[in-house]
């Protein structure tokens, strides 16, 4: 048996930052990702972040991915397996993960699960034609392989992801005919909005897809409105045409690792789903399994990193590790969490938070 | 199943190829467990593991019943999480 202080599922925002607190706090790390490289969805992210210097504001995701990457990989407390997927969690304490065609069984002391989240889908009729992709799928075209989806992309969703994935295909030379949001406003933070607007990019509120149409692949949609309930309004239906159509309706949690462990978990649809209950050191309900990142409740990347330090420096503490800045550490981190959830764009976060401390 | 013919058609997992309507139908039936509509239809058990029609399938088990979602029980989480060749699970487990 491959035994391990501290295993990481998880190789993106939250399971590279946990590897570098817990390695640097003195602990082996070993830390499983599934694809062949690090930094999970951080790569794909070509704009500026913003927020406060310590939440490396006007940073580059891609360029914050290859910093981590390198640090972790440079660490030689730190083993990386990459192209490797955790394929179960036993409850004797083992984990499973293939690596090239091979089963290799772990049993780690402490484990942090960074799984990340999965995209929703929405049903509509068509909802199946050649053209349709999640707006992972488009990002990854388009910001990882240079491809172009299509020529004019409709895109459902107005939230973070759905306008900077708008930005981004605008910025490869791809038509944004609209985008539609169901919500009566734009989910999405005002910074990042304001640069479609300005190119021109209708964005309509309270409506919705009400089908796609095309014979082989899309070729439009006719989009709807929606009341005050959520009800299509008759006589509000427009057709716009597009050979793609992008959506992105939000995330949530990818929990198997954790249900299959045990860990007490909660419905919350602030937090994107079904997610684990935890304390403030973002353990479990299982003792020795921590939570980070967007499998803990749908999140960003600047909250991921921090919930990655957080799960980082508690794992490898409770093992036994220290340092004399632990407590402030710990402290700051807590602190500029705080302060990325404060305010009105935080507070979806701090009422679903609230529903899932043990 | 669906043709290929037939249009207006939503998926609602689309591993297995199952539509809306294929499950308003069972749920009409009484079929009001997400359990049951996996083994009568196949829905979640495709590559993805139901990690895209699961979260659509249990709210509209909620609409059907008139309970909120969380009451709405899942299925077991099995081992697995992600289809294996079986060549891979025949080389057997590497303790080291």
């Amino acid at each position: 048996m491959k035994h391990r202080e501290i295993a990481i599922i998880g190789g993106g925002p939250a399971g590279l930052a946990a590897a570098l607190r817990a390695a640097n706090l003195g602990a082996r790390v070993l830390l499983i990702d599934r694809s062949d490289y690090l930094g999970g969805q951080l790569i794909k992210q070509t704009h500026r972040f913003f927020g406060s210097k310590e939440q490396r504001a006007s940073e580059r995701g891609i360029d914050i991915a290859r910093e981590l990457a390198a640090g972790v990989t440079a660490n030689e407390k730190i083993q990386v397996m990459t192209e490797a997927t955790a394929l179960g969690y036993y409850e004797d304490g083992v984990l499973l993960v293939e690596h090239h065609n091979k089963i290799t069984a772990v049993k780690p002391d402490r484990l942090i699960i960074a799984t990340g989240g999965a995209e929703k889908n929405l049903m509509f009729p068509n909802n199946d034609l050649p053209g349709i992709y999640g707006a992972g799928a488009v990002q990854t075209l388009v910001n990882v392989f240079g491809v172009k989806p299509g020529k004019k992309v409709l895109m459902v969703g107005a939230g973070n992801i759905g306008v900077i994935v708008s930005y981004q295909l605008l910025q490869a030379g791809v038509e944004v005919a609209a985008i539609i949001e169901a919500a009566p406003r734009i989910g999405a933070y005002w910074v990042h909005a304001a640069k479609v607007v300005r190119a021109g990019v209708p964005i309509y509120t309270r409506h919705t897809i009400k089908r796609a149409y095309g014979e082989q692949e899309v070729s439009g949609a006719t989009i709807v409105q929606l009341d005050e309930n959520l009800q299509p309004v008759p006589g509000t239906e427009k057709d716009i045409d597009a050979d793609v159509i992008c959506l992105s309706v939000g995330l949530t949690p990818l929990t198997e690792l954790l249900w299959q462990a045990g860990c007490q978990m909660i419905f919350v649809p602030e937090l994107g789903g079904n997610v684990p209950l935890r304390n403030e050191f973002l353990e479990t309900s299982v003792p020795g399994i921590y939570v980070a990142g967007d499998v803990a409740g749908i999140e960003e990347a600047s909250a991921a990193m921090m919930e990655g330090a957080l799960a980082g420096l508690n794992a490898a503490a409770s093992l036994g590790y220290t340092s004399e800045s632990l407590a402030s550490d710990r402290k700051n981190v807590l602190a500029q969490l705080a302060g990325l959830r404060s305010g009105p764009v935080g507070e979806k976060i701090r009422k679903g938070l609230a529903q899932a401390m043990l | 199943m669906c043709e290929a013919k037939n249009k207006d058609l939503i998926m609602m997992c689309r591993c297995e190829d199952i539509t809306l309507d294929e499950v308003r139908d069972y749920i009409n039936q009484g079929i009001t467990d997400l359990e049951q509509l996996k083994r009568l239809l196949r829905i979640g058990m495709g590559p993805c593991q139901g990690r895209t029609c699961t979260p659509l399938v249990v709210n509209e088990l909620a609409k059907a019943t008139g309970r909120p979602v969380k009451e709405i029980p899942l299925t077991v989480f099995r081992q697995p999480t992600t289809p294996v060749k079986l060549g891979v699970l025949a080389g057997g487990i590497d303790y080291e």
